[in-house]
């Protein structure tokens, strides 16, 4: 199912600053990376989306609604967590998270229900009756994701989750964005600068860059031919290589690594055997796959 | 092996309940700001100003009670204590301005609003209404027991009890007034910045500033000058206005001669003029 279907859509700022120009994407349900530099237009498309600003030109459907005449529609099933510190201090998780979902329409009971609810599947239990001045900031991006969670969306804006994490609360981060794109069946879309962070967790991928879209398509179909083993020896690497083309693979060089795309698992049992007839120390053979990073570098040059 | 004790984890439920429209969200946004006026779920520390403040109000007003039951004097009559109690009224004013605006400016919560139906019109709305309230319980609930006072010592019956709320109910109007002018000037001065003691510091300035001006204006020798000095600061301004309704020149209020019309001109126009200006504001912050 299509959930943002956007057609050449354009938006420029007064002043002649070039946001979005010409993005066409249609993005279907699921975790949905949406990456590009800094001031890419990562964080216009999400305003737009929400009905914020209104596109220059060209169309944005949601849900098949149109976030400019159907705006009350589309906000009331789209949680929207922001880039930016957005919490007062001076109250606390769960009332202030009961506050929002009063503002999304809920009445107060449910709003309070759903608050706990949002605060414990985001793992905020008994701290959400503290303020949110003493919160640290791990704690602060699981209540800001607990607001755009409270009035049970169907579709989440992450604009850059991980902001400000250490490395352990950015993999906790990812894995419950993970979990709320799988197991609560609402569609996520991540924002991030980094690649490789969300690559782990998307189905597909939007990438963008200057406004103009890079590339937008399913994560596997991105990844599946470029699964690659590196082989490094401590030396005789040229006969290796040489025994390995001769044994009908293509192999290339990288410094003291030899890249083998892998075919089958069987790939691994015929550099072994290779390896051993030439009797060679092998010092590394893992498996390594292409970043999507790879992928867009490689396609920008092309273009160029 | 028995499952009590053992906490299941019932995975997320989705939300099938009633979903209210943005007449609920406004409403909802209403009673908060009302709410956090009196620092009603907010820290004991938010709690003391506005509550120190309504306490001298709430004092005052039941030592007036007891004056006019007991002596039967007069000493303000319900738009004179007004007028009386107007630095205190400002002083609200400059705290809950910036409570209601400049926090979720400081706080950064304003996107959390507008991505939600609330439009800006729904926010600027709900929290002028609520201030509007605060204002006008912080005035209306003192004169409402100034009246009890009065009305259980009438010697008259039910007639001077009816007399009293005749005079009660203006003095409400004159408060209400006071609320609205107040509360626009306030908020919009509060809406310029996030720094909460800024916004109190300059709603205070606005008054403090405008006050000499109409001291200088009304002792010069033209006595249209005299008249019209008022106009210049928000609170003879209101005084003004409460003079030309209530139709006298006594002794104690402003001396506005026959241009009453132009306070009562200006004081709407102010009024409209501040939310104006708010709504514009709030228009741009809502588009982010």
């Amino acid at each position: 199912m299509t959930i943002i279907a956007t057609q050449a859509l354009t938006k420029t700022y007064g002043g002649g600053v070039t946001a979005l120009a010409d993005l066409t994407v249609a993005v279907d349900a699921g975790v949905i990376g949406l990456v590009g530099a800094n001031g890419a237009g990562k964080s216009t498309f999400i305003k737009i989306m929400l009905g914020l600003i209104a596109p220059s030109s060209g169309s944005v459907r949601v849900f098949d609604l149109d976030p400019v005449v159907q705006t009350d529609q589309v906000r009331a099933r789209v949680g929207y967590m922001p880039e930016n510190d957005c919490l007062p201090q001076d109250v606390s998780a769960s009332e202030f998270v009961t506050h929002l979902g009063r503002m999304s329409g809920l009445p107060r009971t449910a709003a309070r229900e759903r608050a706990s609810e949002a605060l414990r599947h985001v793992g905020l239990y008994e701290e959400r009756y503290r303020q949110i001045g003493g919160y640290s900031t791990g704690m602060k991006q699981r209540v800001k994701l607990a607001q755009a969670l409270v009035h049970d969306p169907d579709l989440l804006l992450l604009d850059e989750p991980t902001n400000g994490l250490d490395p352990a609360g950015r993999d906790a981060m990812l894995a419950l964005v993970h979990r709320i794109g799988t197991e609560f069946g609402i569609s996520v879309v991540v924002c991030s600068h980094l690649l490789g962070e969300v690559e782990r967790i998307c189905d597909s991928l939007i990438a963008i860059e200057g406004g103009r879209l890079l590339r937008a398509d399913r994560i596997s179909s991105m990844t599946e031919a470029f699964e690659v083993l590196a082989v490094e020896v401590s030396d005789g690497t040229d006969e290796l290589a040489a025994a390995l083309t001769q044994a009908g693979m293509t192999v290339t060089r990288d410094g003291r690594l030899l890249l083998v795309p892998m075919d089958s698992d069987a790939t691994y049992d015929r550099i072994l055997r290779a390896v051993t007839d030439l009797d060679l120390s092998l010092h590394r053979l893992d498996q390594r796959r292409h970043r999507v990073a790879e992928l867009f570098t490689a396609k920008e040059t092309v273009d160029v | 092996m028995s499952d009590t004790g053992v906490i299941h984890d019932i995975g997320y439920q989705r939300y099938e309940g009633v979903r209210l429209g943005r007449g609920a969200s406004f409403l909802a946004l209403y009673i908060h700001g009302l709410r956090a006026a009196f620092g009603f779920g907010r820290s004991a520390k938010a709690k003391i100003f506005p509550w120190l403040v309504a306490g001298i109000m709430l004092l005052v007003a039941v030592i007036l009670a007891a004056v006019r039951s007991q002596l039967d004097q007069v000493i303000f009559t319900y738009v004179e204590y007004d007028d009386q109690m107007s630095w205190l009224v400002i002083f609200f004013v400059a705290i809950l301005a910036p409570e209601l605006l400049s926090r979720d400016i400081r706080s950064g919560t304003l996107p959390l609003y507008f991505s939600r139906p609330l439009r800006a019109a729904d926010y600027v709305g709900a929290k002028f209404a609520a201030m509007v309230t605060a204002v006008w319980l912080l005035l209306g609930v003192p004169q409402l027991i100034m009246f009890l006072g009065a009305a259980f010592t009438t010697k008259t019956g039910a007639s001077g009890v009816w007399n009293e709320f005749l005079d009660l109910a203006p003095g409400w109007g004159y408060s209400l007034l006071w609320a609205l002018l107040f509360s626009s000037i306030g908020l919009l001065v509060a809406s310029l910045t996030g720094k909460r003691a800024f916004a109190a510091g300059g709603i205070v300035a606005v008054f403090l500033i405008t006050t000499p001006v109409v001291g200088v204006l009304s002792i010069l020798t033209s006595t249209t000058a005299n008249h019209l000095a008022g106009l210049a600061s928000p609170m003879t301004l209101i005084a003004g206005v409460g003079n030309w309704i209530s139709g006298g020149d006594s002794e104690m209020s402003m001396p506005i001669g026959r241009f009453g019309p132009v306070y009562a001109i200006e004081a709407v126009c102010l009024i409209a003029a501040c939310l104006l200006l708010l709504l514009a504001r709030y228009r741009k912050v809502a588009a982010l």
